[in-house]
C-alpha cells in the first residue's frame, strides 16, 4: 500500500493542526495543504496587532517557513474552485487539478452579513482573513470616524484597532449589553465602563439599518434605528461569522449552515472531513453548540482527526470549556461554564474590585454546591487547576479555599484572594479560610 | 475634568520634556566638539536630561489608560530601522568608539589638563570624589542619567505590572547607587588607594580584569588596606558561590534584568528597541555558539593570567600574557562587542546584543538556570492562541510562542526574566515563577482542551 495523499483545503489552526498531528503520528502520508489565503500559515489571532503596529506582518507566522519543507508539509496557494467526490479531484481555478485519498476541509468563516442595503460598498468590511487586514489598512488611511455593527469580541478587537489610529468610533450593538449572548450583566457592565473608557461610544440597543454611499460608491455614514443618520468613512461589520462554504452549497456535500458531520468530523462523503469553524456537529457535544468558531476548538478538532487520519478512529469528544479574550487593556479569562443568564437551581457569587476593572463570577450548583464555572477579569488563573477542579466535580468552597493556588497573576501583583473570600463567607454565611498556596497542591 | 487635564499633560509634557533633553544633548554635543563651556552649563545640562526624560516618559503614558502601550511601534522611523534608528546608531556608535579607543577625542590629554567633554565633567567630578574627570566619569554620570530617566519612562510605561515596577526600581537603585555614587564617593574618600573594582555586583567573568595580576595587587596592596581584601574575597564568594545559588532559586533574572548596569541600561533607555532582537533558529545556533565562545575565551585568559600571577611569568608558552591574552580580550569584547556592538546597536539588532550574544556571566548563569534552577516561565495549559506578542517582545530573541503553543514550559539559559513576554500576552498565558524542579521541564506536553488526545509534541 504507497502513502495516502491527505489534502487539506484551509490553513488556518485547524488545518494546520491537522497536518502537524498527521505528521507527528505517520512518517509516510503525503500532507497537501491547499490555500487561497496566504501561502503561509499564520495566526488570526495577531491581525489586530499587525494593524495596531504592534507586529509586522511576518511576525504572524508561528514557524519559519523551513519548516514545512523540514516537515515534508507540501504548501499549495491555489484556489479550489470545486471538488469531484466521486473521482476524489480538486478543480483549482487556475484550472489544474489534483487527487486526494483523504480530504480535510478545514473552511473557516467569513464575516455575516445581514441584507443590509449598502453593505457591498467600498470602506464596509468584516475582519477575519488576512486580506481583511490589508484592505481595513487600506480604507482607514486618514478617516476620522468609523461605525463598527455588532456587539462581540471581533467588534471590540477592532474598536480597538481603529483606536491605535486615533478614529473615532461609534460602536452599535443589537443587544441590551455589550456581548449580552454570553456575559452576564456584572461583567458586561465592567467591560462596558472600559470600552467607554477608551473614548468608543458604545450605543446599545441600536440597530443597522442601511449603510449610505457617497457619489464615489464609498460609504459616507450609515442610518440606525435610534440615532438616526451617523456619518463616517467605514463601517466595520463584526455581527458573527458563518461557515464559509459557498463554493460548496450545490454539490453531494450534506450541509446544512455548515458542512455536516458525524462524531469521527467525517461528512456525508467517503474519505471526506470538515472540522473547525466550517463544521456543524449533527448532534452537538454533550453541552456544546453544534458549530464552535473558537481558535481552541480548531485545534483539537484537527488533533483529533489527526488521530483518525492515521488509523486510530478517535471521536471528538470536547472537554471542560475553556475560553479568553481581551478587551482593551482588560483580560477575561473563563473556565467551564456561565451564562448569560443564571440558570435554574445554579447560584453566583460575583466579586469586583472597587476600582471597576476587575471581577470574578463564580457560578455553582445551588443544592450540591458543586462549582460549575468561573468568568475573570484582569485575574488570571491556571486552566489545568480549573480543568482538573471541574472534571472531579468540586464544591464552591472548596474553590475558595483554593484561590491561591489557582492564581496565575504575575508575581508580585497583589493578591485578591483574602478580599474575596471575606465577600464571600459573608455573602453565604460561611467561615472559609483561604489556603497558602502550595506548589503540591498544584501539581499533584 | 481628569481626562481633559491628562490630555493638557500628554501634549504639553512631551514637547517640554523633549524639549529639556535636546537642550540637555545639544550642552553636550557642543563640548564634545570642544567649545569651552561654562560650568554652570554643567549642571543646566545634567538637569535637563534627567529631568526632560522624566517628564517625556511620565507625559507619554500618564494620560493613557494602564495598559500594554504598544501602539505603532512597527510603524515609526526610530523603533522600526528607519532614519532615526540610523542616525541614533551611528552617534552612540561614534560616541563609544571615541570613548574606548580615541578618548583625546573628548578631551583626554595626556599631559596637564582634560579639555573638551572630560573637562565639562570636572565640576561633577570634584564634587563626588575631588579629583578631575575621567572618560570613564563622564561615560558612569551619562549611562546612569540615562537608566534613571529611562527607567521612569518604563515605570509609567508599565505602572499596570508591579513585577515591572519592582524590577525597574531595582536596576535603577542598583547603577545610581551601587555602580555610580558608592563607587565614586568612595574614590573620594581613600584618595591613597590604588583602583579596584567598587561595584558590587560587578563580578568575574563580567568584570573580565578582576584576576588581572595589577587589580588583585591593587586590592592586595598595604594601601588597598581590609577593604582591597574584602574587594578580593566578595568577588571571588560573589561568582563561585552566590550567583549560582542565586540563580538556582530563582534563575538568573535576579542578576540580569534587577541589577546588572549593562540590563539596566537594556531595559530603561533599550527598552524601545527589545522587539528588534533576532528570533530566527539560526541566530539561536549563533547565540549558542559565540555566548559559549566567550565564556570559554574569559576561562583560558583568566586562566593564563592567574598562572601568570602565581608564576610571576609576563608569558605563557613563549606569548606575552598582555599582549596575547589580555589586550585581546579587552578589545574584542570588553569595549567593541560590549559597547560599541551591544549598545551602539541597539536600535538596529535590539537592546540585548551583548547580554544574549557576549556576556560571559550570563553564559554561565544560563548554564546554571538550564540544567539546575527552579525558574521556568509557565505556559498556562491551553490558553495560548499563537498570536506571537510573546515572541515579538522577547528582547533575548527567544521564540516564546514556539513553546507556549505546544502548551510546553519555557526553560532556557538566555531568558533574563524580564517578564515583558507574560505582561504582553493577552490571554494570560505565561508566568515567571519559581518552583519545584520535578515538572519544570515539559517534554512532553499535552495541550489542556481534548478528553482523549494525550498528544505529544516530541516530532514537531
Amino acid at each position: 500500500m504507497g502513502a495516502k495523499r491527505i489534502v487539506i483545503i484551509g490553513n488556518g489552526i485547524s488545518g494546520i493542526t491537522t497536518a502537524r498531528n498527521v505528521r507527528k503520528r505517520n512518517a509516510e502520508a503525503q500532507i497537501v495543504v491547499v490555500s487561497s489565503e496566504t501561502k503561509y500559515f499564520f495566526s488570526r489571532t495577531a491581525l489586530m496587532y499587525a494593524y495596531m503596529g504592534h507586529m509586522k506582518k511576518e511576525h504572524m507566522k508561528p514557524y519559519e517557513d523551513g519548516f514545512w519543507a523540514k516537515n515534508r508539509i507540501e504548501l499549495c496557494f491555489a484556489h479550489v474552485n470545486s471538488i469531484d467526490f466521486e473521482e476524489q479531484k480538486l478543480n483549482f481555478s487556475n484550472g489544474k487539478q489534483t487527487n486526494y485519498d483523504k480530504l480535510v476541509l478545514a473552511l473557516g468563516s467569513t464575516p455575516n452579513k445581514f441584507g443590509w442595503p449598502g453593505q457591498d460598498l467600498k470602506g464596509v468590511q468584516g475582519l477575519y482573513s488576512f486580506n481583511d487586514l490589508e484592505s481595513m489598512e487600506e480604507n482607514t488611511v486618514g478617516i476620522k470616524k468609523a461605525v463598527i455593527v455588532g456587539g462581540g469580541l471581533i467588534g471590540v478587537e477592532m474598536a480597538e484597532m481603529l483606536r491605535s489610529r486615533k478614529i473615532e468610533v461609534d460602536f452599535l450593538v443589537r443587544e441590551k449589553r455589550f456581548w449580552g449572548n454570553v456575559l452576564p450583566i456584572e461583567e458586561g457592565k465592567l467591560i462596558q465602563r472600559h470600552i467607554n473608557e477608551h473614548h468608543v461610544n458604545l450605543l446599545l440597543e441600536t440597530n443597522l439599518e442601511e449603510i449610505i454611499s457617497d457619489e464615489n460608491g464609498r460609504v459616507r455614514a450609515v442610518k440606525t434605528d435610534t440615532h438616526g443618520e451617523i456619518e463616517c468613512q467605514f463601517v466595520g461589520l463584526t455581527a458573527g461569522v458563518s461557515p464559509n462554504i459557498k463554493f460548496l452549497k450545490d454539490s453531494e456535500l450534506e450541509t446544512d449552515r455548515g458542512i455536516l458531520v458525524n462524531e469521527f468530523l467525517e461528512t456525508n462523503q467517503p474519505n471526506v472531513y470538515a472540522l473547525g469553524d466550517c463544521a456543524q456537529f449533527k448532534t452537538a457535544p454533550k453541552g456544546r453548540r453544534n458549530i464552535e468558531q473558537v481558535w481552541y476548538t480548531g485545534r483539537m478538532m484537527g488533533e483529533v482527526l489527526a488521530k483518525t487520519l492515521t488509523g486510530s478512529k478517535t471521536e471528538y469528544k470536547p472537554g471542560n470549556w475553556f475560553n479568553s479574550a481581551k478587551f482593551f487593556d482588560i483580560e477575561y479569562q473563563t473556565y467551564g461554564t456561565v451564562t448569560a443568564n443564571l440558570e435554574e437551581g445554579h447560584s453566583q457569587f460575583y466579586w469586583e474590585h472597587n476600582n471597576g476593572k476587575i471581577g470574578i463570577k463564580f457560578v455553582f450548583d445551588s443544592d450540591s454546591r458543586r462549582f460549575i464555572g468561573i468568568n475573570t477579569f484582569g485575574v488570571r488563573m491556571r486552566h489545568e487547576l480549573f480543568d482538573k477542579w471541574l472534571t472531579q466535580g468540586q464544591s464552591i468552597d472548596f474553590i475558595m479555599e483554593h484561590l491561591e493556588d489557582a492564581n496565575f497573576d504575575p508575581e508580585l501583583y497583589k493578591s485578591y484572594g483574602t478580599e474575596i473570600l471575606k465577600s464571600y463567607n459573608s455573602e453565604f454565611n460561611k467561615n472559609i479560610k483561604i489556603k497558602k498556596k502550595s506548589w503540591s497542591r498544584i501539581f499533584s | 475634568m481628569s481626562l481633559a487635564s491628562n490630555q493638557n499633560l500628554n501634549t504639553l509634557g512631551v514637547p517640554i520634556g523633549l524639549g529639556l533633553s535636546f537642550v540637555g544633548l545639544v550642552i553636550l554635543a557642543l563640548s564634545w566638539m570642544g567649545i569651552a563651556l561654562p560650568s554652570i552649563l554643567l549642571w543646566v545640562c545634567l538637569v535637563a536630561l534627567l529631568f526632560g526624560m522624566m517628564v517625556f516618559g511620565v507625559s507619554t503614558y500618564a494620560g493613557e489608560t494602564e495598559g500594554i502601550k504598544n501602539n505603532g511601534i512597527w510603524h515609526k522611523s526610530l523603533t522600526n530601522k528607519g532614519m532615526l534608528a540610523w542616525v541614533s546608531g551611528v552617534v552612540i556608535t561614534g560616541f563609544y568608539v571615541e570613548l574606548y579607543w580615541f578618548p583625546e577625542l573628548l578631551g583626554l590629554s595626556a599631559e596637564g589638563a582634560n579639555t573638551g567633554l572630560i573637562a565639562f565633567f570636572d565640576p561633577l567630578s570634584f564634587a563626588l570624589k575631588g579629583s578631575a574627570a575621567s572618560q570613564w566619569f563622564v561615560y558612569g554620570t551619562l549611562y546612569t542619567i540615562a537608566i534613571v530617566g529611562l527607567g521612569v519612562k518604563f515605570i509609567v510605561k508599565y505602572r499596570h505590572n508591579r513585577y515591572q515596577f519592582w524590577r525597574t526600581l531595582s536596576v535603577m537603585v542598583a547603577q545610581l547607587f551601587l555602580a555610580y555614587f558608592i563607587p565614586e564617593i568612595m574614590e573620594g574618600m581613600y584618595q591613597e588607594q590604588p583602583y579596584f573594582a567598587k561595584d558590587l555586583k560587578y563580578f568575574w567573568p563580567l568584570n573580565y580584569y578582576f584576576f588581572e595580576d595589577w587589580h588583585i595587587n591593587n586590592m592586595t596592596s598595604e594601601a588597598g588596606g581590609s577593604m582591597g581584601m574584602f574587594y578580593l574575597v566578595w568577588g571571588i564568594v560573589g561568582f563561585t558561590t552566590l550567583t549560582p545559588i542565586i540563580t538556582y532559586f530563582v534563575g538568573k533574572r535576579w542578576y540580569c534584568s534587577w541589577v546588572c548596569g549593562c540590563g539596566g541600561l537594556a531595559e530603561t533607555a533599550g527598552d524601545p528597541f527589545r522587539h528588534l532582537s533576532d528570533k530566527s533558529i539560526k541566530s539561536w545556533k549563533l547565540e549558542r555558539w559565540l555566548i559559549h565562545g566567550v565564556l570559554l575565551y574569559i576561562v583560558v585568559v583568566t586562566a593564563v593570567v592567574l598562572y601568570g600571577y602565581f608564576s610571576g611569568q609576563g608569558s605563557f608558552m613563549g606569548m606575552d600574557i598582555y599582549t596575547y591574552f589580555r589586550k585581546p580580550y579587552a578589545f574584542l569584547i570588553g569595549a567593541a562587542f560590549s559597547g560599541v556592538v551591544g549598545v551602539g546597536f541597539y536600535p538596529l539588532l535590539g537592546n540585548r546584543v551583548w547580554c544574549r550574544f557576549g556576556c560571559p556571566m550570563a553564559a554561565y548563569m544560563g548554564i546554571v538556570q538550564r540544567f539546575k534552577s527552579r525558574f521556568r516561565i509557565t505556559t498556562n495549559g491551553g490558553q495560548c492562541i499563537s498570536c506571537g506578542n510573546c515572541s515579538t517582545y522577547c528582547e533575548q530573541g527567544i521564540d516564546v510562542r514556539s513553546y507556549a503553543q505546544k502548551g510546553q514550559n519555557i526553560v532556557r539559559a538566555s531568558c533574563v526574566g524580564c517578564g515583558v513576554c507574560s505582561a504582553v500576552c493577552p490571554r494570560g498565558v505565561l508566568k515567571l515563577e519559581n518552583g519545584p524542579e520535578e515538572n519544570r521541564v515539559s517534554d512532553n506536553p499535552i495541550l489542556i482542551g481534548h478528553e482523549q488526545t494525550k498528544l505529544n509534541s516530541d516530532v514537531i
